[in-house]
């Protein structure tokens, strides 16, 4: 397990070193003199030639990375060309108001994808299935933002049983705080609920049908254990790979949702910066992104390993 | 006083290209401490047969007949009822030792489930309980292999550990499908002699699910010929090895190494009729040197040939076997 | 029966019309698929001729404004008076362009990639592989803002983001064809028989990665149309007044109390085409290789 998680773990800080060197040159392809961008519109040129020192623009490009490198590693994003605050500040706050978002909308996703999934599988070609599959095929059709509207139209104008939009922060008000997080959860996750619930569905079956299952059958146990005990753990790695491959899709549903019902989180505030061209927001956006991305599925790789005894113990001996 | 009876059992499932009727009238009985062999080709309903006692079938399987255990009857009755006798009264080793165990789960939890479903165990009592059963089936070292998962154990290891859970409640009738086909000899040898010694302890009745003769010989004290679906032929087994009547055994029986002549094995020539079709001749006749018109003119039952000897042939044959 | 048990995809440059029929005579026979295609013809028939039947979707009417779904506009009219409904077939076209023009540009450049580093293993394949998880590692969505960040937005850009993010998956699923059909005995032989690489990628391991190309292809193209409709609604696409079924969404929010139909039309647009190709997608996908059929 150590070997395999070092390794895995090495493959990762690469992925994100070429990253940075993809975003780092990203944002220096931009059309026009970067200096004159960052700079803002109404700017000098005694501005712009300020900027184009004070970012070092007047170096080569290498000299640039390494200094870009200097100022990732000591915590230093830049500042936001719209309210001059630094931006490290700026993710530090809308950073937890989208993880708490993800984590309520991945629950919503766990507990209606694997619950339906499963039932599809146990009662397969019965009436449940046709329901769960039914509803596989649509949530996988319908678009977030689509959804989103619906859920506001019927919720908050016609219903009139939550706010339509806004956030009020956990720490000030947690039933509030609910109230309003409760439709973007569901929102955000009912798309990955679909996926999680065909894919459980697949893996269940083939679970289902393998000898195992025969053998827990054959020891008398209930249906329900050998369903939810027996089937349900070897299906599990499957929800966990499942749940990182839709990693970047949650990002981007987030993306959608806080636009939506006006949530200032991280996805909002990536939209707002392309919208008004702040590009050092835009490009500590884009890399912590990344390197949550790729953190993240770290973790799965470690959930995967901790799953499966045959990955947990295969390092035992070298490690 | 016949602990285990199956009467006119039928078992038919409904599939895409039609019904199937796997298992078409088949009758056995069997008394407690007794080995039964079910022999035959595969796809000859032997496994079938077996697994409805349980009734641990695919859905969409469909049983007439009877079965009975101690004289209660068990089809018919709902799947609740069954469940607290599977894995207690009646329990089996499946024929695949590397996929039958569960590989997310240690050997220990599979062994002391079985135990706390049935005997209301405790951990500590059930986890007793399962050294002294892996030891039972001789795996050594048994305290430290509770904690192991299937995937690091030998084949024949895991088979041993399916019979640990297999007998862990004490069955009254154990079935065993193709237990030691997946096993080389010495193991082989090993895993009988668990049953044997079951058997001589509790009494157990065990139905030996296998085409292997050699184990039959070694081991059965009844055997049951299927094909087709069908018994053809029911004898005590050193009757049956030394005055086999269906050419159908008799054909089996020529497969066997040890009479095989010229050092080469023998096969019966032609395949096993389609499930699907079930027309009223010999259905053994389009493989059968004996073969003629009678044989496609009806379908032969099974009759006494003496000494509990049953067979169903229109030219049931008289020869001793030459060297079994 | 006879054709279950024997894979259509290992059979050497799998052409014929008797194959081709066959595969129909099974996609017929199965409901949810047929739904998929009739959908999904209804899409093209619209994005094709909706246009050209309804006319000009930027006709303002200012004495239309915001008007309820009524005979002379079916669908109702958005607040600067123009009619949803020939706003929507003008929607469709504009979704059809994103979606299989991103997903060709992925094809034309994900395919090749694929065949190259699924053939000459030893060389590129890592490098290759390496690169395509360095794209994966940047979400689509925020892949596409920063694009349209780069590159201001656009349908063409909308396109070359959805296409450039999709390139990856082609160069998986292409590679891995190309892996599966190497070790096939039809290759070996070919390649005993003193064949060139190009002879062999062309006539034999091409046609075989195709049936896995087009099932890609009917989950590539919604997600693409899903993407340009997002882009679109988040105002990082198709700009107005061109009608995208994004950006009508957009129009709608403001105006979700005063006139809730405009939030719903082009929606159902955007869930019954994606549907369609779904359905599509899961249909082929049992017709071709039924083994993966559940």
């Amino acid at each position: 397990m150590g070997w395999f998680l070092l390794r895995r773990a090495g493959a990762a800080l690469i992925v994100v070193a070429l990253a940075s060197v993809v975003v780092f040159l990203g944002v220096r392809a931009l059309p026009g003199d970067p200096a004159v961008v960052l700079a803002g519109e109404n700017a000098t040129p005694k501005v712009v030639e300020a900027i184009r020192h004070q970012y070092g623009l007047d170096q080569p490009l290498p000299v640039q990375y390494v200094d870009y490198l200097k100022q990732l590693v000591t915590g230093d994003l830049g500042t936001s060309t719209q309210d001059k605050l630094p931006v490290s500040g700026i993710l530090a706050e809308r950073i937890p108001v989208t993880l708490e978002l993800a984590v309520l909308a991945m629950l919503v996703a766990i507990v209606i994808g694997v619950v339906a999934g499963t039932i599809a599988a146990a009662r397969r070609g019965r009436f449940p299935d046709y329901v769960a599959t039914g509803f596989g095929l649509v949530g996988l059709s319908v678009p977030h933002f689509w959804l989103g509207l619906l859920a506001i139209l019927l919720f908050a104008v016609k219903l009139r049983i939550l706010p339509a939009s806004g956030y009020v922060p956990l720490t000030d008000d947690p039933v509030q705080n609910l109230r309003r997080m409760i439709l973007p959860a569901l929102v955000l996750g009912t798309g990955f609920a679909a996926i999680l619930m065909r894919q459980t569905r697949s893996a269940m079956l083939g679970a289902l049908s393998a000898d195992y299952v025969r053998t827990a059958r054959a020891k008398g146990l209930s249906g329900a254990r050998v369903v939810g005990v027996h089937a349900l753990r070897n299906s599990l790695t499957t929800v966990v790979t499942v749940l990182g491959l839709q990693l970047g899709g949650l990002i981007s549903g987030a993306v959608v949702t806080e636009q939506i019902f006006v949530i200032p989180g991280f996805g909002k505030l990536t939209v707002d910066a392309v919208l008004t061209r702040n590009y050092p927001v835009i490009q500590a956006v884009v890399l912590v992104t990344v390197v949550g991305y790729i953190v993240v599925n770290l973790l799965v790789d470690v959930a995967y390993a901790a799953l499966n005894p045959r990955i947990r113990l295969a390092g035992a001996a070298d490690g | 006083m016949n602990l285990l009876s199956i009467a006119d059992l039928t078992v038919s499932f409904d599939t895409e290209a039609g019904t199937v009727r796997a298992v078409k009238g088949v009758s056995l009985t069997l008394a407690a401490g007794e080995i039964l062999a079910l022999c035959g080709e595969s796809g000859s309903g032997k496994s079938v047969t077996a697994m409805s006692v349980p009734r641990l079938l695919p859905d969409g399987a469909t049983l007439t007949g009877s079965v009975t255990l101690d004289g209660a009857e068990l089809l018919g009755r709902p799947d609740r009822e069954l469940r607290s006798l599977r894995g207690k009264e009646i329990s089996v080793v499946f024929q695949e030792p590397m996929t039958s165990l569960n590989p997310s789960f240690t050997v220990g939890f599979q062994i002391t489930e079985v135990l706390r479903r049935h005997e209301r165990m405790s951990r500590r009592a059930a986890r007793t309980r399962a050294v002294e059963l892996l030891d039972l089936v001789g795996i050594p070292d048994a305290a430290r292999r509770l904690g192991e998962y299937p995937h690091q154990l030998s084949g024949g290891l895991r088979q041993r550990v399916m019979i640990a859970i297999a007998v862990a409640c004490d069955p009254r009738v154990l079935i065993a499908d193709e237990p030691t086909t997946a096993l080389d000899v010495t193991i082989q040898a090993g895993v009988l002699d668990v049953f044997r010694a079951l058997r001589d302890r509790l009494g157990t009745a065990i139905v030996l699910i296998t085409h292997d003769l050699g184990v039959v010989a070694d081991i059965a004290d009844r055997v049951a010929v299927m094909y087709a679906g069908r018994i053809v032929e029911q004898a005590g087994v050193d009757e049956l090895f030394a005055r086999p009547r269906h050419p159908y055994t008799r054909g089996l029986l020529d497969a066997l190494p040890a009479s095989a002549r010229g050092g080469r094995l023998r096969e019966i020539p032609g395949m096993v009729p389609p499930p699907y079709d079930d027309p009223d001749a010999c259905p053994f006749a389009p493989r059968c040197g004996y073969a003629d018109d009678a044989c496609t003119a009806a379908r032969p039952v099974l009759e006494p040939h003496g000494d509990g000897h049953l067979a169903a042939c229109f030219h049931p044959s008289t020869v001793e076997a030459v060297d079994a | 029966m006879a054709d279950v048990l024997t894979p259509a995809r290992l059979a050497p440059a799998a052409t014929g019309s008797g194959r081709t029929r066959r595969m129909w005579r099974r996609f017929r026979r199965r409901p949810m698929a047929m739904t998929g295609l009739v959908l999904v013809v209804l899409f093209l028939l619209l994005a094709v001729v909706g246009p050209v039947v309804f006319g000009d979707p930027t006709r303002i009417d200012f004495g239309h404004v915001l008007g309820a779904p009524s005979l002379s506009h079916l669908l109702g009219t958005d607040d600067l008076g123009r009619d949803q409904l020939t706003r929507i077939a003008s929607g469709a076209r504009v979704s059809l362009e994103a979606g299989v023009l991103s997903v060709a540009l992925a094809m034309v450049v994900g395919v090749p990639i694929g065949l190259v580093a699924g053939f000459y293993r030893k060389h590129l394949d890592s490098v290759v592989m390496r690169a395509v998880d360095v794209v994966l590692a940047f979400p689509f969505l925020v892949f596409a803002v920063g694009l349209a960040a780069i590159l201001g937005p656009s349908l063409r850009n909308v396109v070359l983001a959805l296409g450039i993010s999709q390139i990856p998956a082609v160069v998986r699923i292409t590679r891995g064809e190309v892996l599966a059909v190497r070790e096939q005995d039809f290759v070996a032989g070919a390649i005993a028989d003193g064949a060139t690489d190009r002879t062999i990628l062309t006539r034999y391991v091409l046609p075989n990665a195709t049936n896995a190309l087009i099932v890609q292809a009917t989950v590539a193209i919604p997600g693409a149309i899903i993407g340009e409709a997002t882009l679109s609604f988040l105002g990082l696409g198709v700009q107005p007044p061109t009608p995208s079924w994004g950006v009508m969404l957009t129009g709608a929010q403001q105006f979700l109390s005063q006139a809730p139909w405009l939030a719903v039309w082009p929606g159902v647009m955007i869930a019954a085409t994606t549907l369609g190709f779904n359905l599509l997608g899961d249909g082929l996908r049992d017709v071709i290789d039924p083994r993966s059929a559940r």
